[in-house]
């Protein structure tokens, strides 16, 4: 708070109501309401619920189908994270280091952010189409029948490409950034004592890349977690069968498909101690930060 | 990749290293630039080809005749993918939830920071609690009861309904607050001497200082706007309130049905149109969309 503040009372609050009262009316009574209606089993014919304890977790928990749906999230936010988190770190680092072209360069690798997902999703569909995908076809040469919506890890395969895809120039603008910020005098210091390119990276500026590296990681789990919904339903043509499905999709699956309230809204907890753990642990890592710049 | 280089430098004259050093980087930046351009070109081409072709043969690397014709169904007849509306609606409808959730967002957060950051205010620090905590939970979680709760104000169907529950987060409140903290605490003590009040303060001083700001955060909203999927899907349902990224959702389901041949080509029109305005902006306006992408996030 600034030292030589205002002292009007009514005038902050005003300036307040706005936004209290939507995140109240939008964020805090949903979200109550969520940890609520996960204490109670909704009567399928509408008439009214009753108050389960903690039975919706309980079935939860020692439900094969979840499990399963967890193991994939964890498998797919892994991959997800991982190769569009390298994929960039490489290309922002040549995009740094070349002279010519490199603005040009950075245009192409940033400019897909501004695509929605679900177009992302549109692409790859047609990509892996089953008659005439070029994804397709570049198995088919390998000698592998490639089936989207039919193979479970086929179907993954495509969902994790177009996430990948889709997160790539996030990450490099942040790299990029972050490597620019690097001040030239420790470069060209660097550079006088070591002269391998690798291990000069490796040791000096992966290191100083670290805390961005943190960020982007929290960063790239939400994203993989919750910003994913648009590409696994086009992807999966609206259809969870037998198709591999993240948390957030089971969320809404069931919940507005399957008509579990209860069972939808233990999973929504769920999620919100998975967030809430993921920011606490960013928070730790901010503090940390503090150390290295 | 990195790995040859050091091998290579060893051995090989200097001049010729870097040559061959640098032929590697480019080589790397082109295909890394082809991954993310070819899925966007070959969308485009295809949409100047007719359903037939596209359904027999699938994405075209080549151009034919008929983009004018699927660009003209797509934007002004009723597309085939939904009942009614065209292309041009859903286009105005996207507009007005990316510029209405962008405006939206500024304009709630701007204030509720201004009254954080510049008032004493004993409830301040419970204000900043209480909003903060929203950072913590995306909108997909409590997605259910946040769906009821609009239904239950009768809210579904309408431009309320779809952008104000978007706007229950505080990304932007963070930013301003930040913001304005990093502003010179002389500025306000010089304005109170001068006797300007809080309201004159904020208007003529500090939503100047802050333009650049406003306009980078402008951006990443537009587009984070303009790109909701999720939430537009279930609060519309009424066709003339069918956003672009909607309607890809349509798409999908009269390509899922195997009964009849899409109109593919106009299909890819409609999801150039859709991805076009957001990358048209970040393209032009590219310096501040990055630096408001780098400085919001953080």
């Amino acid at each position: 708070m600034k030292r030589a503040g205002f002292a009007q009372p009514w005038l902050p609050m005003l300036l307040l109501l706005p936004q209290l009262t939507i995140i109240v009316i939008f964020f805090y009574w949903p979200a109550l309401e969520a940890v609520r209606s996960s204490f109670y089993l909704e009567d399928p014919f509408g008439f009214g619920s009753s108050f389960v304890g903690l039975e919706n977790y309980q079935i939860l928990l020692e439900s094969r189908e979840y499990r399963r749906v967890a193991l994939f999230t964890l498998f797919f936010t892994l991959c997800v994270t991982f190769f569009s988190l390298a994929i960039a770190l490489l290309l922002a680092v040549k995009a740094d280091k070349v002279l010519r072209g490199a603005t040009s360069y950075k245009t192409l690798l940033m400019w897909v952010y501004a695509i929605a997902p679900p177009v992302a999703g549109l692409m790859g569909a047609m990509l892996v189409n089953h008659s005439n995908g070029m994804i397709t076809h570049l198995f088919g040469a390998a000698g592998y029948e490639f089936r989207n919506g039919l193979n479970y890890s086929d179907t993954a395969f495509t969902m994790i490409l177009v996430a990948i895809w889709k997160q790539i120039p996030v990450n490099f603008i942040f790299f990029l950034s972050g490597l620019q910020s690097i001040p030239v005098s420790l470069r060209e210091a660097a550079k006088i004592d070591n002269k391998s390119g690798t291990s000069r990276f490796w040791t000096i500026t992966f290191p100083l890349l670290a805390p961005t590296g943190f960020f982007l990681l929290i960063t790239n789990i939400t994203y993989a977690l919750f910003d994913t919904f648009g590409i696994i339903d086009v992807v999966i043509k609206g259809e969870p069968g037998n198709n591999p499905l993240t948390l957030v999709y089971k969320v809404y699956v069931d919940g507005f498909r399957g008509n579990d309230l209860g069972g939808s809204s233990a999973q929504s907890v769920v999620l919100m101690v998975l967030v809430l753990a993921l920011t606490v642990f960013q928070f730790r890592l901010i503090e940390k930060r503090i150390h290295y710049t | 990749m990195t790995k040859t280089e050091t091998n290579r430098g060893q051995s090989a004259p200097r001049k010729r290293r870097f040559k061959l050093e640098h032929l590697l980087d480019h080589s790397i930046l082109i295909l890394g630039s082809l991954f993310m351009l070819v899925p966007v070109y070959l969308i485009i081409a295809t949409s100047s080809f007719d359903r037939i072709t596209v359904a027999r043969k699938g994405l075209q690397y080549t151009f034919s005749d008929q983009m004018a014709e699927n660009f003209h169904m797509a934007m002004f007849e009723s597309t085939s993918f939904t009942g009614t509306v065209d292309g041009f609606t859903m286009l105005m409808n996207s507009l007005i939830l990316g510029m209405g959730f962008a405006i939206g967002k500024i304009a709630i957060s701007m204030m509720a920071a201004y009254a954080i950051v510049y008032f004493r205010l004993r409830f301040a620090t419970f204000a900043f609690w209480l909003i903060f905590t929203t950072l913590l939970l995306p909108l997909e979680v409590r997605i259910l009861p946040t769906y009821e709760i609009v239904q239950g104000l009768g809210m579904i169907n309408t431009y309320s309904g779809l952008i104000i529950p978007l706007i229950a987060s505080a990304t932007g409140t963070f930013f301003f607050r930040q913001f304005f903290r990093s502003v010179p605490e002389e500025l306000v003590e010089a304005a109170r001497i001068d006797g300007a009040g809080p309201v004159k303060f904020f208007i003529d001083i500090l939503v100047p200082l802050s333009k650049t700001m406003i306009a980078a955060i402008f951006i990443i909203m537009f587009v984070v706007g303009w790109n909701q999927y999720l939430w537009p899907t279930l609060i519309t349902t009424d066709e003339g309130l069918f956003t672009l990224v909607r309607g890809i959702k349509q798409i999908m389901l009269v390509i899922a049905d195997n009964n009849k041949i899409p109109e593919f080509g106009v299909a890819m029109a409609l999801a150039i149109i859709a991805m076009l305005p957001p990358v048209l902006i970040v393209l032009f306006f590219q310096s501040w969309f990055v630096k408001g992408l780098v400085e919001s996030d953080k």
